[in-house]
């Protein structure tokens, strides 16, 4: 019978059904992060349990670590403790950690692709939301809660429902100046934040087939943010590109019956999705939102939508307009920004680094006076790359600042957050109330290309567009 | 607290609004505890916080009215955003013991199922009628009975939804998954063995 690869991973690593429709599944591959893991380590000491699979488990420290590049300990004593902690638990669990002080860390969405640790045909446990990015490489990848971080620990198993699926197909070209984060944006934009309850977002089309396992990635990693559990692409040749070679991928001797193994969990032609929709990549635009919820937004050179428009979300609407000091028939153009953030699981990696750099460098621009521009790098990895590029050089000619790797202005857990009234121009991910570290802060999601465009003119722009001495365009 | 979850009876606290994030329950400062202990005090802290200064009507956390309430009530897609646990535990703590909404965020749902917090789906109609009669009442008992998905306010019924497999995990006790888990280890194991490992040469080394 024909299947789609959340069937077919999905029916591959059941246990057994221990009600209906919830589902006892096997896990392949548990990353642990110092946030969600604590107590769930305490757990498992109390009731003298072993974690079951010590070797599939793998930690980083990622939402609270400094990326200011101190030495230990950090400032914020709460945080030290925290990641001390998971060092600890770790150790004390054989679980490979990828130990700050070995200067190996970095977010463990942009660390465990980068490792060769996601490979497709994986259910890939995380207690973080934002795992759905792992399902870039054909995985079933989804967040969970504390007490599943404990029952994977112990069990290396947890109880799943089977959802939906949603084949959302983009196809066609995106316009120059448009983005992965710009397609995902769009498509949260048209179904809704909560249009993704119950469903596994597969991602196919000529876009997504096109797109660099860094822009899959992109994508998988906002799914969440529209509501899906999670969310996917099929693997192809271009995941086996990025995997092979990689520290944890399998070496020579079983690369071809892996590769073979991966690409047969692809969908089937013939497979039936409980939904479809198609999106045209040549409809797409650089989007900015201009709410608390990520599918408040527009594309940049469009008003705020008419009151009229929001439906059933009328109520919500009006608040989010009332706290962004925002009105319908209002230009996103032209707002003015203190901060400005690239960086987090969404947009870390490094072609988003490249990205901002290539627009850099079509002119001489530098940071507008009065902002503070963060780069924070997904990983150590990714920092160093970038050094070796000369990156590090060229964002610190035009003003930014160029940090170590983590979470950062993304949660606002570090010393990195809003402060007051603050307003962000922001690659991550959740623009929700207080979600960058101040109360009243106030967040506008972007791509990085868009967060350096902002950045450079001090206020919201279409990074598309020469600004008037500029040099423009090359 | 252990053991089959049938039926939740207490007076409602009414919490106007969509789309409140698991951020705003519980906000990412308080995620350096590690220890779930206390989290209740900081539930909705900022929002509280900013309706005291306001000095306009108070958050219904802080309103006296509610104080003994156990059972929530709010709009739709309530919990979206992070996977914090520190949500639902800071509610749970708080002394809810079941929540009426319109929709919740997925992993909310799983979070608040993992510690025996049910939270039933209601239709856009019921939740503005419950919601007015938790603040014109404050101390009619509702009662949210799991297993028969009504909910019984004084002379009013509503009907609850809760998928199928959700409401027989809380009516027989499994909600409480690791012991359940853990009574399949020895099929776990096998079906782990039929997964490929992960490149063993490099494991432990890091």
């Amino acid at each position: 019978m024909a299947r789609t690869l959340y069937q077919k991973v999905f029916d591959l690593h059941v246990v057994r059904e221990v009600a209906d429709n919830q589902y006892q599944l096997a896990v392949d591959l548990h990353l642990v992060n110092e946030v969600s893991s604590p107590q769930a380590f305490d757990e498992l000491r109390e009731r003298g349990l072993p974690l079951a699979a010590p070797h599939r488990t793998f930690a980083c420290a990622d939402h609270s670590i400094s990326t200011g590049g101190d030495v230990r300990k950090f400032d914020d004593l709460l945080c030290e403790a925290q990641v001390q902690l998971l060092g600890r638990n770790t150790q004390e669990n054989e679980v490979t950690y990828f130990d700050p002080m070995k200067g190996l860390h970095g977010i463990i969405h942009v660390v465990a692709p980068e490792q060769g640790l996601t490979q497709p045909g994986m259910v890939i446990a995380c207690g973080d939301s934002h795992t759905s990015t792992h399902g870039a490489f054909g995985t079933i990848a989804f967040g969970i809660g504390t007490s599943q971080v404990r029952d994977v620990l112990a069990s290396q198993s947890l109880i799943a429902e089977k959802l939906k699926t949603r084949r959302i197909a983009v196809e066609g070209k995106l316009p120059s100046g448009v983005f992965a984060k710009d397609v995902a944006l769009h498509i949260i934009h048209r179904l809704g934040a909560k249009g993704g309850l119950g469903y596994a977002y597969e991602f196919c089309g000529t876009t997504i087939s096109g797109f660099s396992m860094d822009e899959r990635m992109t994508l998988c990693n906002m799914a969440v943010e529209g509501g899906a559990r999670c969310g996917y692409v099929n693997p192809d040749e271009t995941t086996l590109v990025y995997l092979r070679n990689r520290p944890y991928a399998p070496g020579a001797a079983t690369w071809e019956q892996a590769a073979a193994r991966w690409l047969s969990f692809a969908s089937d032609p013939e497979a039936y999705w409980d939904d479809e929709v198609v999106f045209h990549a040549e409809d797409i635009r650089p989007m900015v939102t201009w709410g608390t919820s990520p599918d408040q937004s527009v594309p940049v050179d469009e008003p705020l939508p008419d009151l009229a428009q929001a439906g059933e979300e009328i109520d919500g609407w009006r608040a989010a307009m009332d706290f962004m000091g925002a009105a319908s028939g209002q230009s996103v153009m032209g707002i003015p920004i203190d901060i400005a953030f690239i960086g987090s699981c969404t947009n870390g990696r490094l072609s988003d680094l490249e990205a901002v750099a290539d627009f850099l460098r079509q002119s001489d621009r530098r940071v507008a006076s009065g902002v503070r521009a963060l780069i924070v790098p997904g990983s150590r990895n990714v920092r160093e790359a970038a050094i070796a590029q000369g990156l590090d050089r060229l964002f610190a000619d035009r003003g930014f600042e160029m940090r170590d790797a983590g979470c950062s202005l993304c949660c606002g857990m570090n010393a990195d957050k809003l402060v007051g009234l603050q307003v962000c121009a922001s690659s991550s991910n959740r623009n929700f109330r207080g979600r960058q570290g101040s109360p009243m802060g106030r967040t506008y999601l972007m791509s990085p290309v868009m967060v350096a465009a902002a950045a450079l003119a001090g206020k919201i722009t279409d990074g598309r567009m020469p600004e008037p001495g500029s040099g423009g365009h090359k | 607290m252990t053991g089959p979850i049938l039926a939740v009876t207490g007076c409602g606290l009414p919490l106007p609004g969509n789309n409140i994030d698991t951020d705003q329950i519980i906000e990412s400062r308080y995620l350096k505890l590690t220890s779930f202990q206390g989290m209740e005090t900081h539930v909705f802290e900022s929002l509280r916080q900013m309706a005291r200064t306001a000095g306009a009507t108070p958050h219904p956390f802080d309103d006296p009215r509610y104080k003994e309430a156990s059972v929530l009530v709010v709009g739709r897609n309530f919990g979206c955003g992070s996977s914090r646990e520190h949500a639902p535990q800071a509610l749970y703590r708080y002394g809810i013991r079941a929540i009426i909404g319109q929709s919740f965020g997925e992993i909310f749902v799983g979070n608040c199922l993992s510690i025996g917090l049910p939270c039933v789906e209601v239709a856009a109609k019921d939740e503005a009628k419950l919601q007015d009669l938790c603040r014109e009442f404050p101390t009619q008992c509702i009662t949210v009975d799991i297993a028969k998905g009504v909910i019984f306010a004084g002379q009013r019924q509503f009907s609850a939804a809760l998928e199928e497999g959700r409401k027989q995990r809380l009516v027989s006790g499994s909600w409480d998954s690791l012991n359940v888990l853990l009574d399949a280890a020895e099929h776990t194991r096998t079906k782990l063995q039929e997964l490929p490992v992960i490149n063993p040469i490099k494991t432990g080394t890091t």
